[in-house]
């Protein structure tokens, strides 16, 4: 590490400017936004409540307590001003990320105290300083293990300790009093249903868009001119809103089941999963198709002109050389769609595709704040998740084992 | 071995090589040069119908090359070029195995011939085997390559400017392990270049092309001691043409079956170039001569050094 614009002199940093950039707005956020509202119903938005004074509460001195406010300190105030070597940021990852957990219980520890038998309807909801601390040590996190260059294991078992210490608090119930945990405890019934439903449409869409893209994306690769034909339309269909393009589906969708009833019984119609569905493949088609051209294109000439010189057959050679060198970026291009059809599907809950989006929307026409984010919330934590999964997967070819060649 | 008889080919109704008709025996290490355009790494793809000609013919052990299974004539031959094309996802053992597992060899038997063709390029087989293309040097990777074009103990090696990629030095090396290949395997090679120091190093014989035509085939020392003309004068380099001759010579042969006199000593087989540099540097008029036991073999003196060379009879015994 050098100092950023330091003088002639390279020297040791001495402090973190990432760090310290980030504990100061955590500071501000922390003064300036409620880390709780208090609200008599659901529909309201609330008194909010600052974490001055939460700070007050003399219960302080339990055992979790001490720790959090220790790592505070520790992250917010003495870390960033550490010179940056690999124990200290090794201590940043691993607190920041224990103060994420601690921020939770904090946060659910703190709605049950506000708990009153004379009003039932009241809600403790999270407030602006709770979700911008949470992204802050977060970003310390993982801005440490940027710069220790950590490993795909050590990154992946600080997420699943953090991941798996916050599901324990709340399937332990220290949440129950936060509103959003409210909000589930009334939609429990439907809320794995809308998940399932939510990866239903995903994969739904991709298998047609792996079917059809892939070999399209293969196709281009040996046909440069169908390309420049192709990828003007699957950019058009790009830039259609999601909303329109629902609609451009609806009307033909509706008299194809109406002339074809067998197709209704199917499941078949304007509204609901078909033209959802039938939207999503279309806009998976672009990533797709691109990144298979992409992975063929890096194919090198040479090794395809070697294999072919000593004698490897043209189905050999598709393959065993083809297929898994242009693999990596392949599977870069479907992880785009992914992750794309995992946010657009949140979309289809509007015309009656169900899934989390139909969460989401009752949540905002019923200006439920808390009902949004226990959809939004899943859909958040599918993204992460699969791209880790991609991101594991193709670490795992053979090819990107070392550095590239 | 090889014979191609009358081939002709053009690009867009320009002819690119016209009526060329050449022999390639078994055991010949011929190099193919000439300059850019000549037509030279056509006529070897030719060989393996990467390429194809438009006229004439040629043959493979006797037979028309299009009467085979253009994979049976592929795994017959091998193959190494000059940007080598390893398979990056492969080990190096398994690039070596490629034709061997065509071929539908026994896993002991690939094994084997890996550990042999690794060793044959001096890469120790445990070290090396396991590893990946991009965890080599350039000139390793090289050697690889062409240890993958013999993986399946072909009849003919056929090597596209194998060495154009690399830096001098390992060019060198690799250049000097190649004629030990030929030695040790006894392969027929065709190799092509531009560079007429690898040409005059390497080739038993060398075919020098130009705009698709053979100016001239024979041993480097019939090249640089007869030149057909001008071209191949210029070609193989007419400032140091004299040099290059000497150095295709051996002081043996020039020297005079006589006693040792007084002096220093230099190996029989040392060549008229360094023999030449040598009593130049220690302002001699002759030097005596020993062979590999340490006995006389005679006294080389200045004034037999630029009789006419012996043409075909120093560095291989055929015409």
């Amino acid at each position: 590490m050098t100092v950023p614009g330091g003088g002639p002199q390279v020297r040791p940093a001495r402090w973190n400017p990432v760090s310290a950039t980030l504990a100061a707005s955590g500071l501000c956020a922390l003064v300036a936004f409620p880390f709780l509202r208090l609200a008599p119903n659901r529909m309201l938005s609330g008194e909010p409540m600052y974490f001055s004074g939460v700070a007050q509460i003399p219960v302080l001195f339990q055992a979790l307590f001490p720790t959090l406010f220790m790592g505070l300190l520790l992250s917010l105030w003495v870390l960033p001003f550490t010179p940056p070597r690999r124990l200290v940021l090794w201590l940043q990852a691993v607190i920041a990320t224990a103060v994420v957990v601690a921020w939770v219980a904090l946060a659910g520890w703190q709605a049950s105290q506000l708990v009153k038998p004379e009003t039932p309807f009241a809600r403790t909801s999270l407030g602006g300083a709770f979700w911008a601390l949470l992204v802050v040590f977060w970003l310390m996190a993982t801005d440490a293990m940027q710069r220790l260059k950590a490993g795909l294991a050590a990154r992946t078992t600080l997420l699943a300790a953090a991941v798996f210490t916050i599901s324990l608090l709340v399937a332990q119930g220290a949440c129950d009093d936060l509103s959003i945990m409210k909000e589930y405890a009334n939609r429990s019934d439907v809320f794995a249903a809308a998940i399932a439903r939510h990866v239903q449409i995903v994969a739904l869409a991709l298998l047609p868009t792996l079917c059809i893209g892939v070999p399209l994306g293969w196709w281009i690769s040996r046909h440069s001119a169908a390309g420049q034909t192709l990828f003007p339309v699957l950019n058009v269909i790009q830039t259609i809103p999601s909303i329109a393009l629902f609609g451009l589906l609806m009307a033909p969708l509706a008299l194809l089941a109406a002339v074809w009833p067998g197709l209704g019984r199917a499941g078949i119609s304007g509204v609901g999963m078909a033209p959802g569905v039938i939207a999503l493949t279309l806009y998976s088609l672009l990533p797709v198709v691109r990144g298979t051209l992409a992975g063929f294109d890096a194919v090198p000439s040479a090794v395809v002109n070697a294999a072919r010189g000593l004698g490897l057959s043209p189905g050999q050679i598709f393959r065993q050389v083809d297929v898994p060198l242009a693999s990596p970026v392949l599977l870069a291009g479907v992880r785009t769609a992914t992750i794309q059809a995992i946010g657009l599907a949140t979309v289809t809950g509007l015309i009656g595709a169900g899934g989390l989006g139909a969460i989401m929307f009752e949540g905002l026409f019923s200006s439920a704040p808390d009902l949004v984010l226990l959809g939004v919330l899943p859909v958040i934590a599918l993204g992460v998740g699969v791209d880790a999964l991609f991101k594991l997967l193709i670490r795992l070819m053979p090819l990107t084992q070392g550095p590239p060649p | 071995m090889i014979e191609f008889l009358g081939i002709g080919k053009s690009y867009d109704g320009v002819p690119a090589i016209e009526g060329l008709n050449l022999k390639i025996d078994r055991g010949e290490f011929v190099v193919i040069i000439g300059p850019s355009g000549s037509g030279k790494s056509t006529l070897l793809k030719m060989i393996n119908r990467m390429e194809a000609h438009d006229t004439g013919k040629i043959l493979f052990n006797g037979e028309e090359i299009y009467k085979f299974k253009v994979r049976d004539l592929r795994l017959r031959m091998g193959y190494a070029i000059q940007s080598v094309g390893l398979f990056p996802h492969w080990t190096v053992a398994r690039n070596i195995a490629t034709v061997p597992t065509m071929l539908g060899w026994s896993a002991q038997t690939i094994e084997a011939r890996v550990t042999e063709l690794l060793t044959l390029f001096q890469l120790d087989p445990a070290l090396y085997g396991g590893r990946y293309p991009h965890q080599l040097s350039g000139g390793q990777q090289q050697r690889v390559g062409v240890a993958r074009a013999l993986g399946g103990d072909p009849d003919i090696l056929l090597m596209d400017e194998p060495f154009g990629a690399l830096d001098p030095a390992t060019r060198a090396a690799l250049q000097i392990e190649m004629k030990r290949v030929h030695a040790v395997s006894g392969k027929t090679i065709v190799l092509v270049t531009h560079d007429i120091e690898e040409a005059l190093l390497l080739g038993t014989r060398i075919v020098l092309l130009d705009q698709g035509k053979i100016v001239q085939a024979g041993t480097p020392l019939e090249l640089l001691a007869n030149p057909a003309n001008d071209f191949v004068i210029d070609f193989v380099g007419r400032r140091d043409l004299g040099i290059k001759l000497l150095s295709l010579q051996q002081a043996s042969d020039h020297a005079r079956d006589e006693p040792a006199g007084a002096g220093p000593v230099l190996p029989h087989d040392a060549t008229l170039r360094e023999a030449v540099s040598f009593m130049s540097a220690h302002h001699l008029e002759q030097v005596n001569l020993m062979d590999g036991q340490g006995n006389p073999a005679g006294v080389l003196h200045v004034s037999d050094i630029f009789r006419t060379p012996a043409v075909g009879g120093t560095r291989q015994g055929r015409e």
